[in-house]
């Protein structure tokens, strides 16, 4: 099989057949590649001044993590529980994925405590929707429309009856 | 400063939050000058990784200039232009040591599979990301690398995770002279990895999509045969039709837990959650593949379960490898294959929006609108 003339028309072909070339090949090296290695052995501990969770498939914290974001409130509360479970235990996921769920409706009442009302139409891209996909908004509007508009006429027909 | 602030599924916003600080002696902070909004960033943004919390800026893809270091920091000084790998890594550890650089060990407290991620969910260490004006980048004299002066800013943008990523899943691929190659999925990372297909010597590559754009570009770019899924009944019949009844050499997954072309997937996986996602691309690379082949695998999945059909990996003999890219050891070939101009990865770029839009930027990535392939986002008072 003639493949470099075959294939002389893109650009590069087989430059990197050679494994030689290949910057993952093998895949583990030791010592790594680091140019200039580190010059820590152990790397320092950064402090601590927000709660951070950990795994229980771990003995110790990292000696970096990111600070953002600690838990709070009932999702906060969910999270610490389900940090109980190992990243083994499906049970760790989904109280996690749970808590997320209870987390926006947390965001929701933070933001509303904060004097801010959320334009969720515009954070969703509704702008992006309407200029480039304006057949799918309408379609989108309607529906909810109709979802709504049903829901009205139930109230309306249940209301009399009380 | 100015960053994404996610609120929720399919809600993010721009708005003010406190910039960043030095938390450790070997942090740098550094002002983006430009971020991506990568595929992946979708799952996040509709809410199937676990452990996002409301507040959470995202971003893993980002190119800036040095603002800040730390006590410790002695490779890098303030104004140097750096590109930042999407892994947060020490260097040192077990994992660093073999150049895993993706599952470092002292980054991420909160699971042990992955290494830290910036903006990828406090699964992946809570750290926030680049989409914003700065951003706080850990082991500074380890993970930035300063760009050169004769790389264009969003090529280097682009080595930060989707080239790299691309890469690697090809060279996972185990490719060899002449090797027919599946690459499923036909997005920025699709996109490379159908490229570095033919830099490690494919004598085929076929990129499976559904978005005609999509497989226009990439038939473009990476001068690839591509297939529509949706005008196909069945997947590995047709690869198996076009590979002489045998069957690839080598299959890629570039879409991971949110894949299209199957409406039972979808409904488990993504709808009802009753798996990490739709495990579709999975079942299509290890039933298209020949016997003895190799799946490779660098889309992102959940970290809970996958009905994956394990069994007809194991009665075919297959290889599978996959990991998150370790960003750091491809750079310097990949920079290579740039000057010699092999590849201009800037050109994936369709979409370049400021900051401030980053609502509508999110939802016409995820949503397939105005021809997007790569969205760029440019912070407030950026110039270049």
């Amino acid at each position: 099989m003639d493949t470099p003339t075959k294939f002389a028309h893109i650009k590069g072909w087989g430059s990197d057949l050679d494994h030689a070339n290949r910057p993952a090949y093998p895949k583990e090296r030791t010592p790594p590649r680091l140019d200039p290695p580190v010059h820590w052995k152990e790397p320092e501990m950064q402090p601590r001044h927000v709660e951070v969770l950990r795994s229980t498939e771990r003995p110790a914290m990292t000696p970096v993590f990111g600070s953002g974001q600690p838990p709070r409130g009932l999702s906060g509360g969910m999270r610490r529980f389900a940090f109980g479970y190992s990243e083994n235990d499906l049970r760790h996921w989904l109280l996690l994925l749970l808590a997320d769920r209870i987390d926006v409706g947390e965001g929701l009442v933070e933001d509303l405590a904060s004097g801010h009302v959320p334009r969720i139409y515009s954070e969703m891209g509704g702008r992006a929707e309407l200029q480039h996909n304006p057949v799918g908004a309408a379609k989108k509007a309607l529906a909810v429309v109709a979802v709504l508009g049903t829901a009205y006429l139930l109230a309306r027909r249940r209301s009399p009856r009380r | 400063m100015l960053a994404l602030n996610y609120r929720g599924p399919y809600r993010v916003r721009a708005s003010q939050k406190p910039d960043p600080v030095i938390e450790h002696p070997n942090d740098a902070i550094v002002q983006v000058l430009r971020s991506c909004i990568c595929g992946s960033d979708l799952h996040l943004y509709h809410g199937l990784v676990p452990d996002t919390r409301v507040g959470t800026t995202f971003g893993h893809e980002f190119v800036g200039t040095v603002v800040d270091i730390g006590d410790s920091v002695q490779n890098l000084q303030r104004g140097d232009r750096v590109l930042v790998p999407f892994n947060v890594f020490c260097g040192s550890c077990y994992f660093c040591q073999r150049e895993l650089y993706g599952n470092c060990h002292n980054t991420n407290p909160q699971a042990t599979a992955v290494g830290g991620i910036y903006g990828y969910s406090h699964t992946a260490g809570g750290f926030d990301g680049g989409q914003a004006q700065f951003v706080r980048v850990p082991f500074a004299d380890v993970g930035p690398t300063k760009i050169p002066d004769d790389l264009l800013l969003e090529d280097a943008l682009m080595l930060t995770d989707a080239f790299p990523t691309g890469y690697q899943a090809a060279e996972m691929g185990g490719i060899r002279e002449g090797d027919t190659v599946v690459v499923f999925g036909a997005g920025p990372v699709g996109i490379f990895a159908a490229k570095s297909a033919w830099l490690l010597g494919a004598g085929r590559v076929i990129v499976v999509d559904h978005l005609e754009y999509r497989l226009d570009f990439v038939r473009n770019f990476a001068q690839c045969e591509t297939i529509d899924f949706k005008s196909v009944d069945d997947m590995a019949i047709h690869i198996k039709k076009m590979t002489d009844w045998l069957g690839a050499d080598v299959c890629i997954d570039c879409v991971g837990c949110e894949a299209a072309g199957s409406a039972l997937q979808r409904l488990t996986g993504v709808k009802l959650k009753m798996q990490a996602g739709s495990a579709t691309v999975l079942h299509w690379a290890i039933n298209s593949v020949r016997k003895g082949g190799t799946v490779s695998i660098v889309g992102v999945y959940g970290p809970t379960f996958n009905a994956v059909p394990i069994g007809n990996a194991v009665n075919k003999g297959l290889t599978l490898r996959m990991n998150q890219a370790s960003v750091k050891r491809h750079l310097p070939r990949l920079m290579e294959h740039i000057r010699a101009g092999h590849i201009e990865p800037h050109k994936v770029i369709t979409h370049r929006m400021p900051l401030e839009e980053v609502s509508d930027a999110y939802h016409l990535f995820s949503s397939k609108l105005d021809g997007c392939i790569k969205p760029v986002l440019i912070p407030p008072g950026v110039t270049v």
